[in-house]
């Protein structure tokens, strides 16, 4: 029973490795295109050096081809930009637009990596770099580099919803730019303590993580949520 | 002495220019309050254009920010620096201002010692400046959440931005209210020590403006050599350790501990320090004015 375990897994992993980039894509694409909308409830987590914020409890709301709202249920949260590209289908709306690159598979991981180069001079995405769980066809990160708001990296756990392409966990990182007011505006308290901020007032990578609990797929999402 | 205090508080309170102060909070507050509720998008993003590389903000979410916590904040900011003047007209008014008019003299013919005749004035004072924030309290707080409704609270500092629940918002108001009891009463005890060496109550206020003024302007300044021999030491340096309040303790990545102050103690102690200048120019003023030649 081991051995036949051991001969499906190697073989399962060639067959895999024995699929070219186009085809691998091709069945990422056909996993999300089975999602032409979702909403779902979530714990968002905000790490960005220079703000201190609670976990929040979201709601997230994606329509196809490109919309993507973060709601908080019950205050304010602060949403990176180019959060847009926490929803992966972005890269899959038009996959003849881009050229593939097979890099071969992570030495840690296993997993492919595929370059997916742009061939839109004046397109947005510079780069992306997909690493792809070949045998289960999930993405299980990304790399993104755009002209306007630098580079972004997602991270993605599978769980229920991995039929669907969609994750239960997604940590997504992009730049913050620096942070810094005048202290003749805030009127900063000065503790004494002369603790120095944590905030370099450099450019640093932020980071957020969103726990997804409870997918709604393709029951529809009104128009309003998107105003 | 509670009859005495009686008699001190009607003095207080029938006198017209006490609601100057009261009045003057109000105008503020409404103009604030106005100008955020018809043009205070432009506010937030003048306050987020620092962020804007790093976050979107939608409509929703500027609106959201402007809440009456928010606004509360403001105006506390803008307020509590202003209001020390306030508490001068009626403090520094107490003692010199009976020595003006010829009553000193008349009221120490009385079965009360100096002493006590100090404590009730401070007393007035004290219910005065309380009688201040509770109707700062009523518009400021209460006014901006019927006008803004509530939602969570965002505090810029220089460097960093505090994000509170808004459930986790009220206390630290009144926090920070009880806390501007204790610096406005400073305030309130060195101008009643200034009255007691003055015979004409313009003086006194005068005196206490300026002492306010210069001891502010000096506490903001960003002078390395002041920084650790003088800045702590003066009043109002500790006078807006309010903020403290609003400043949270975050864990490991960045998330916001419910119900924390960043630095607690150094508030606690800030307030130990204003209560011990409170007891200095109390004594100071029962000390001298025990001394004093009462001649008019």
């Amino acid at each position: 029973m081991k051995k036949f375990l051991l001969a499906f897994t190697l073989l399962m992993g060639v067959v895999a490795q024995a699929q070219t980039p186009e085809e691998l894509v091709r069945s990422i694409k056909s996993k999300l295109d089975r999602v032409s909308n979702y909403s779902a409830t979530g714990k968002m987590k905000t790490n960005v050096i220079f703000l201190k914020a609670p976990i929040a409890k979201v709601q997230v709301y994606f329509r196809k081809p490109d919309q993507l709202r973060i709601l908080n249920e019950k205050g304010i949260s602060f949403i990176p930009k180019g959060s847009m590209n926490m929803d992966l289908s972005q890269l899959f709306i038009d996959p003849a637009g881009f050229d593939l690159l097979d890099l071969g598979n992570d030495k840690k991981t296993g997993w492919r990596i595929i370059k997916l180069l742009p061939r839109d001079p004046v397109s947005d995405v510079v780069l992306s770099t997909i690493y792809v769980d070949a045998a289960a066809g999930l993405i299980r990160r990304s790399s993104t580099t755009t002209r306007e708001n630098g580079t972004f990296e997602l991270e993605m756990s599978y769980g229920t919803y991995a039929e669907y392409g969609l994750a239960d966990k997604v940590i997504f990182s992009f730049n913050s730019q620096e942070y810094k007011l005048p202290k003749g505006i805030t009127f900063d308290y000065d503790d004494g303590s002369g603790k120095k901020s944590t905030s370099t007032g450099k450019p640093t990578k932020g980071r957020v993580e969103i726990y997804y609990s409870n997918y709604q797929i393709n029951k529809g999402v009104p128009d309003s949520v998107f105003r | 002495m509670l009859a005495l205090l009686w008699i001190e508080l009607n003095k207080i309170f029938r006198r017209p220019r006490t609601y100057i102060a009261f009045g003057a909070m109000a105008a503020i507050v409404w103009l604030i309050q106005l100008a955020l509720y018809f043009d205070g998008q432009a506010y937030v993003d003048l306050l987020l254009s620092n962020l804007s590389g790093s976050f979107e903000f939608s409509d929703l979410f500027k609106t959201q920010l402007l809440n009456g916590y928010l606004i509360c904040f403001v105006i506390l900011n803008t307020l509590l620096i202003q209001m020390p003047l306030l508490v001068a007209l009626v403090a520094g008014d107490s003692i010199a201002g009976e020595a003006s008019q010829g009553t000193l003299r008349f009221q120490l013919t009385r079965p009360i010692s100096r002493a006590q005749l100090i404590f009730v004035k401070f007393a007035a004072s004290v219910v005065y400046v309380l009688c201040l924030l509770l109707w700062l309290a009523l518009l400021a707080l209460l006014g901006s959440v019927l006008l803004f409704g509530v939602n969570d609270l965002v505090v810029l500092r220089s460097t960093g931005i505090e994000q509170m629940q808004m459930d986790d918002v009220f206390w630290r108001y009144l926090a920070a209210f009880g806390f501007a009891a204790i610096a406005l009463t400073t305030v309130a005890a060195l101008s009643l020590l200034l009255s007691v060496l003055s015979e004409n109550p313009i003086g006194p206020i005068i005196a206490t403006m300026s002492v306010v003024l210069v001891f502010t302007i000096l506490s903001e300044m960003n002078i390395p050599i002041y920084d650790t021999t003088v800045k702590p030491w003066l009043f109002t340096t500790h006078m807006v350790a309010w903020k403290g309040f609003f400043y949270v303790q975050a864990d490991a990545e960045g998330a916001t501990v419910r119900g924390s102050v960043e630095n607690l103690p150094a508030v606690l102690r800030s307030a130990g320090i204003l209560l011990g200048y409170i007891a200095l120019f109390l004594w100071t003023s029962i000390y001298l004015f025990r001394r004093k030649d009462i001649l008019t």
